[in-house]
């Protein structure tokens, strides 16, 4: 049942993607709604699947870089709801399906067996840890795809060619103003994520860092938010600044999570 | 009944004779009974803007109607009728329906796709139904008309782009700020567009105009007429640290603004941006400015450019809208024709009935039947009547083409003519 759940979760996730590009294409009515409604659908099948994997397996079903990626792309659903539901921004959708799609098209082509969790890793930090990593991640995923709209937006508005998306995207206000608030958002998640890891470490082999890759990695992704918010608030780095350094961040952590999966070391073997 | 308009608008009048004609408060009303009381108006309604003086009437002869209600203009208004032959446009029937729909839909407008026309549209509409000026053909056209410019509206992209250079300033500025609430506008000089642009400015709500002229004096007018407030023209540096919006038109021969200067003011202005109109020839603010961060300047050719493109996207709509409209007119004339023939369908079952009814009191007189009986008579004299002038009803409710020489030749089948 569990491998079904997903599977459906996948296809509709892939409809979402396809109406929210058909949507690029042509203006209409019709592909929006079709668009939200697969991604509820594909959102309530992989909730069931994550429920699922939990309940069968007695802890946090995201151990392995399968279920990781996957639960990584549920963050990012949710999160793009909360939006639709408050900014009810136009084309957010094209802009962030696909991402969201991608995770779970690589979720599914990684092995989902586990190996067993070793002793020390189980403890209640693990479930604090990697939920509040994945809620902060999706939001800088999600401020990396709204500063993508924004430089797009912009680039419209500076070079003074307004065809295109021009007059279906936000207003460069709106843009910036979500990409602000998702960092904000997404910083103190990531710092509470950092800090209930250290905790765990220091539970588990008796230090707070190891200065393993991973450890190394999610200190700098956390400088450079840290650097987004600090500039903006102290120097003013809005818009096109702001834009292009969450981008920089989420790549950051893009780049970390699949080096690391790949490389398979340290102590975040299973991510 | 015909649909009948006799109007003139932007195009066919100027605004001193339009204003001439207008129907403005209480003249409306008098106007509407004035109409109604013509020999040849069955239904009045009257549209009145400062574009546009149109009356839509139901009439029975147009041509006589025609000269009858051009008369009144002349009468109502005291203006010769000579002078009126320019700007009045007449249509009649189809014509007469597809210009109210075009005219819903703000394809008519001076500033096509604008949206106030159909709120007026609708206004006088009611007006006139209070009045009790409409009957079912222009209570009809009329809803019709409002629900064909909410077409044209969603399925086309008409009423999207703005096509005058204020209207595009504005679309910018709302597509950099999202709302312009709270923003504050500079005008820099006192040339004809700034002032047009910060009016338009106004009128979408933004917080305060400020004005720096090298008069004091004509800024402080401006200012008034802005309810904002005037500053010294030597000042306009410090002002901008403020303002989000800058219109400049000061008619330097130079630049007045340069990149130095605009960096400071984003220093201190913490990087918020700014939207800067160049309306002035030859330019006053450094182009090279643009290349700011979170500064975006614009000059007349390339608001220009954007109404160009604009007019370009709208006129691929507009050729949308007038197929909408005309598949809706051939929907409409259809009804009209329809409308034609029910006296006849009206007049043919009353004779039909007149008939079974009179034959049947001289039945019942004849014979002495109980209530059963008489029922039972009754009941088959409705059935062969009904079944009797089934088919030529069906046939006057058909959609034909010659539906007048039907309708004449059942009337003369059926000797309906005579009173």
């Amino acid at each position: 049942m569990g491998a079904i759940t997903f599977d459906i979760s996948l296809a509709f996730y892939f409809f979402a993607m396809l109406f929210a590009v058909l949507d690029l294409s042509k203006s209409t009515k019709t592909f929006p709604k079709l668009m939200l409604i697969s991604a509820f659908i594909g959102f309530g099948f992989q909730t069931v699947y994550i429920f699922y994997e939990g309940f069968s397996l007695g802890h946090v079903p995201f151990v392995n870089p399968h279920e990781a990626t996957s639960f990584f792309a549920w963050c990012i659903f949710l999160l793009f709801f909360i939006l639709e539901y408050r900014y009810k921004v136009g084309l957010l959708g094209a802009f962030i399906t696909p991402m969201a799609f991608l995770l779970m098209f690589v979720s599914f082509l990684l092995p989902s067996e586990l190996k067993p969790l070793s002793p020390v890793l189980r403890s209640q930090w693990l479930g604090v840890h990697t939920v509040f990593a994945f809620l902060a991640n999706a939001a800088f995923a999600m401020a990396a795809g709204v500063g993508f709209m924004y430089l797009v937006q912009e680039h419209y508005v500076k070079s003074k060619r307004l065809g295109g998306l021009f007059s279906r995207l936000p207003s460069l206000h709106v843009l910036d103003e979500i990409n602000y608030r998702l960092v904000t958002v997404g910083f103190p998640l990531f710092t509470v994520a950092i800090i209930s890891g250290s905790i765990w470490a220091d539970n588990a082999w008796g230090s707070y860092i190891s200065w393993d890759p991973r450890q190394i990695w999610a200190l700098v992704t956390w400088l450079i938010f840290g650097i987004v918010l600090h500039a903006r608030l102290q120097r003013g780095w809005r818009g096109k600044r702001a834009a292009a350094l969450s981008i920089l961040g989420f790549l950051t952590i893009i780049g970390a999570f699949a080096g690391l999966a790949l490389l398979q070391k340290g102590q975040h073997v299973f991510l | 009944m015909k649909v009948l308009v006799a109007g003139l608008n932007h195009k066919s009048a100027d605004v001193e004779v339009r204003e001439k004609l207008a129907f403005t408060g209480e003249k409306l009303e008098q106007g509407l009974g004035a109409l109604l009381a013509l020999p040849h108006v069955r239904e009045a309604m009257i549209i009145s803007t400062c574009n546009r003086v149109e009356i839509y009437m139901g009439v029975e002869d147009p041509g006589e109607a025609t000269r009858q209600v051009k008369h009144f203009i002349s009468d109502f208004h005291s203006i010769p009728e000579g002078l009126l032959d320019k700007a009045l446009y007449f249509h009649t029937d189809s014509a007469a329906v597809r210009h109210i729909f075009r005219v819903a839909s703000s394809l008519d407008s001076m500033v096509v796709g604008e949206p106030q026309i159909l709120g007026q549209v609708k206004e006088s509409f009611h007006l006139a139904l209070d009045k009790k000026a409409t009957g079912v053909l222009m209570n009809k056209l009329m809803k019709k008309a409002i629900s064909v410019a909410k077409r044209v509206r969603t399925e086309t992209g008409v009423a999207e782009n703005a096509v005058s250079i204020s209207f595009a300033a504005v679309e910018l500025a709302r597509k950099i700020f999202n709302d312009l609430v709270d923003k504050s506008v500079l005008l820099l000089g006192a040339g004809e567009m700034a002032e047009l642009a910060a009016r338009h400015l106004m009128n979408n709500g933004v917080k305060e105009i400020v004005v720096a002229n090298r008069t004091l004096e004509r800024g402080c007018e401006l200012a008034q007429d802005f309810k904002g407030r005037a500053v010294p023209f030597s000042s306009f540096k410090e002002e901008m640290v403020h303002s989000d919006i800058v219109l400049c038109s000061t008619g330097a021969p130079n630049y007045v603004v340069f990149k130095q200067d605009l960096h400071n003011i984003m220093k201190e202005r913490k990087q918020r941006p700014v939207f800067l109109i160049d309306i002035s020839v030859p330019r006053n603010i450094d182009p090279k400015i643009n290349g700011l961060e979170n500064v975006y300047l614009y000059d007349v050719d390339d608001l220009q450019g954007v109404v160009d493109s604009n007019r370009h996207e709208r006129n691929k709509e507009a050729q949308k809208a007038e197929d909408i409209i005309g598949s809706e007119v051939e929907v409409f004339e259809r009804w009209v024709a329809s409308l034609q023939s029910i006296p006849t369908v009206v007049a043919l079952r009353q004779r039909a009935q007149g008939i079974s009814e009179a034959e049947l009191e001289r039945l019942f007189n004849r014979l002495s039947l109980d209530e059963k009986q008489q029922g039972a008579v009754r009941q088959m004299a409705q059935a062969i009547v009904n079944k009797l002038i089934h088919s030529p009803t069906a046939a006057l409710k058909e959609d034909v083409e010659d539906r007048d020489q039907l309708i004449a030749m059942i009337r003369k089948l059926y000797d309906l003519n005579g009173d």
